[in-house]
């Protein structure tokens, strides 16, 4: 499906801050961090562990109060305090799929009715036969069997658990799934599997997602956009193709160099582009995000960017 | 004789579930050579990590061993090679002197295997005091250096920090640093680098290969990642439902794989270099454990199946000395049949490739 890119966004974080205090010593977990999802739009966000992709996800379903700037769905501020309605819609609008299936399961509830707990919520049924159909349905679109219903988050395989999560959020039809990390315990087969199903379902629903990932291979494959985020920040964002085509950020080319391959001889020779931010002589606080043409932006002070698209040509 | 470390045969367990018995491993063998690197692929819910966690005594309560022997051949700290059936042994015996000493497991979730109320640097230190009976203030030492092997910036301050203060990455770190703290012989790493990206991955995996390679360790990575795989492994396993289906060596498996199952996985792979508008996927579903598999568990899924493939299980078909694979399809009786064209033409592909 083509995003219309001339729509409203339907998601718009501006300027988002997160910072976590432990005693003297602050994480900028997010700083500063500014991008939009249109509707019907897969946006990959990706980069290093602790680069703040998590927290993004989180600071979007309002689990922290930030630090600063502020989140728009639909055009509605939802980054402040919210009425019981609001808020009660808000829930099945946007749902997340936990990077930890295991702690996101109550250990002591049947799968079923984890998958049916947003449903109990939002009474989206009339009878229990409808509940459990729906149920039931859910469970055979994520690769799992109805006799699954009665068995307890322990008794399930780590890619099992996964598809749990991901019946979860999408028994609520949401406009907007946060889907972190959510193919990474998967293997090939179901990975696949499980993006058609995604694919598909965004087809029929015309959903958008949030696809946080760092199987960079997944993220180009599925992803309409891409946002590269290291350190907390936001370095460079631009359509699938101007990312893996023409990365300008240091940060982004070692990042695409150490996509591993399974071919077992390329993997034997490979050399990976490396990075480091304390030699890097790159300054975050000095820059800014610059337009480079089409959807493309590059975070960086005017020189570091002039010097980048200057080796470009 | 070659020096094996790890040798199981024939294992078979049953889990007891409210909707019936669920055989979940049906005859698995595995062996590794002390100092190899072997993976275990495979769907999920093939049975990956109930097999390891057997050997490590961890198995559920619901779980029956119907048959089977894991021999471990291990170094005592006075250097002498000790020989044990870990399902011979109590639970208890193996989770003191086994677990965390001989044998350390880096598990899937990372969350569930640390302790949500204590410091990193507490979980980190408890082992190392424990089983190599060093004092607390050499333990911290350990401790920090490790911290800083697997990539965390900052240790002595993250070491004072909780679990839940970290991100999912860091948290996998910090349980690679404490599976790798008492030198263990064997290392089983249950999807070790799945919540990390791809420069910190190949970091992890280049960290535990130099700790292998100075200690001696054998390896056995369970992974799906297939780019991991061809990175780090000498032998591969690739397992489904509930039993190994074929085996052999790094290149035999990615180049000349035989069984229908290992083609389907392969081909299921995001390939970089073409704009496929949807991926590959194995046509069906895993077989619900719970009834008796006969023949191939694969054959409903497989397009290739045999009239044989439905009824009677495959032995493993010998390829060569290393590979082996148990499809009717390698019986010499079969038709000559060959992997799919488009696979064909991407291994062409990915040979050429040198990297
Ligand atoms: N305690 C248990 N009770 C019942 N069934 C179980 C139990 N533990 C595991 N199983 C079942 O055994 C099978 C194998 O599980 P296992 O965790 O080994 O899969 P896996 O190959 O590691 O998969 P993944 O790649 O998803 O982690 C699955 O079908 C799972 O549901
Ligand atoms: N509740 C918290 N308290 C303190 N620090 C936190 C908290 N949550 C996250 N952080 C810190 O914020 C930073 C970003 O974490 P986040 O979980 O967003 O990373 P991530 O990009 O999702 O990484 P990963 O790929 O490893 O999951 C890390 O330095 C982490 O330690
Ligand atoms: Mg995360
Ligand atoms: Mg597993």
């Amino acid at each position: 499906m083509a995003v219309d890119y001339n729509a409203e966004p339907l998601l718009r974080v501006e300027k988002l801050k997160q910072y976590f205090k432990n005693g003297s010593y602050v994480v900028k977990a997010v700083d500063d961090v500014s991008f939009e999802i249109y509707p019907g739009e897969t946006y990959g966000l990706v980069g290093e562990s602790g680069s703040g992709k998590t927290t993004i996800g989180r600071g979007i379903i309002r689990l922290y109060d930030p630090t600063g700037g502020r989140v728009l769905f639909r055009d509605m501020d939802i980054s402040g305090k919210l009425d019981r309605y609001t808020n009660w819609e808000l829930r099945t609008k946007m749902q997340m799929i936990f990077q930890d299936p295991m702690a996101s399961l109550n250990p002591r509830k049947k799968i079923g009715d984890i998958i049916g707990e947003g449903l109990d919520i939002h009474h989206s049924y009339s009878s229990q036969e409808e509940r459990r159909e729906k149920i039931n349905a859910i469970l055979a679109k994520v690769g799992l069997a109805k006799e699954h219903y009665d068995r307890y988050p322990y008794q399930f395989s780590g890619g099992q658990r996964q598809r749990v999560g991901i019946a979860r959020a999408l028994i609520m039809n949401p406009d907007l799934i946060i889907a972190d990390e959510c193919i990474s315990a998967l293997d090939v087969s179901i990975q696949a599997q499980v993006v058609n199903l995604m694919k598909d379902i965004q087809e029929e629903t015309g959903c958008a997602y949030l696809f946080i990932a760092h199987d960079l291979s997944m993220v180009k494959y599925i992803s309409d956009r891409i946002g590269v985020l290291h350190l907390g920040r936001l370095l460079e964002t631009g359509t699938t193709e101007e990312i893996f085509s023409n990365p300008l950020h240091p940060y982004t080319i070692s990042l695409l160099s150490a996509i591993p391959s399974p071919n077992p001889r390329a993997e034997r020779s490979r050399s990976a582009v490396s990075y480091d931010y304390a030699t890097s002589g790159l300054d975050y606080n000095r820059g800014e995000l610059h337009h480079v043409g089409g959807k493309h932006y590059v975070y960086g002070t005017d020189e570091e960017v002039a010097g980048w698209l200057a080796k470009e040509n | 004789m070659a020096d094996k470390i790890l040798d199981i045969r024939n294992l078979d367990i049953t889990f007891k579930t409210t909707a019936g018995n669920v055989h979940a491993i049906r005859g698995v063998n595995v062996d590794l050579e002390r100092g190899e690197t072997v993976a275990i692929v495979g769907e999920s819910g093939s049975g990956k990590s109930v097999v390891m966690k057997t050997a490590m005594g961890i198995l559920a309560g619901n779980a029956t061993i119907n048959s089977g022997e894991i021999i471990f051949r291990y170094k005592e700290d006075d250097g002498s090679l000790q020989e044990v059936d870990i399902l011979k042994k109590e639970k208890k015996w193996v989770r003191q002197n086994i677990n965390g000493r001989k044998i350390a497991m880096i598990f899937q979730d990372p969350m569930t295997s640390l302790d949500p109320t204590m410091t990193i640097g507490n979980q980190l230190i408890e082992g190392m005091i424990m089983h190599l009976g060093i004092s607390k203030e050499d333990a911290r030492k350990r401790a920090i250096e490790l911290l800083e092997e697997v990539g965390i910036t900052d240790p002595e301050k993250r070491y004072k920090q909780y679990p839940h203060q970290l991100s999912g990455g860091m948290r996998q770190r910090v349980v690679i640093a404490i599976a790798i703290s008492c030198y263990p012989d064997l290392l089983i790493c249950d999807e070790p680098t799945t919540a990390l990206d791809v420069t910190i991955q190949a970091k992890i995996l280049d960290l535990i290969k130099t700790i292998q390679k100075e200690h001696g360790i054998s390896v056995i990575y369970i992974t799906h990642d297939l780019g991991v795989v061809a990175k780090v492994a000498d032998y591969v396993n690739v397992m489904y439902a509930g039993r190994i289906v074929e085996v052999g060596n790094v290149e035999e498996i990615f180049y000349d794989p035989k069984h229908p199952y290992t083609w389907g996985l392969l081909s299921a792979m995001p390939d970089l270099d073409t704009d496929d508008d949807r991926l590959y996927t194995i046509p069906g579903s895993p077989p619900n454990l719970l009834h008796e598999v006969v023949g191939d568990a694969f054959a409903p899924r497989n397009q290739y199946a045999l009239k044989a493939d439905w009824k009677e299980q495959p032995p493993m078909f010998k390829v060569t000395d290393t590979h082996f694979a148990a499809t009717w399809l390698l019986d010499e009786r079969a038709p000559k049949i060959e992997m799919p064209q488009e696979l064909k033409k991407r291994i062409e592909r990915m040979k050429q490739t040198k990297g």
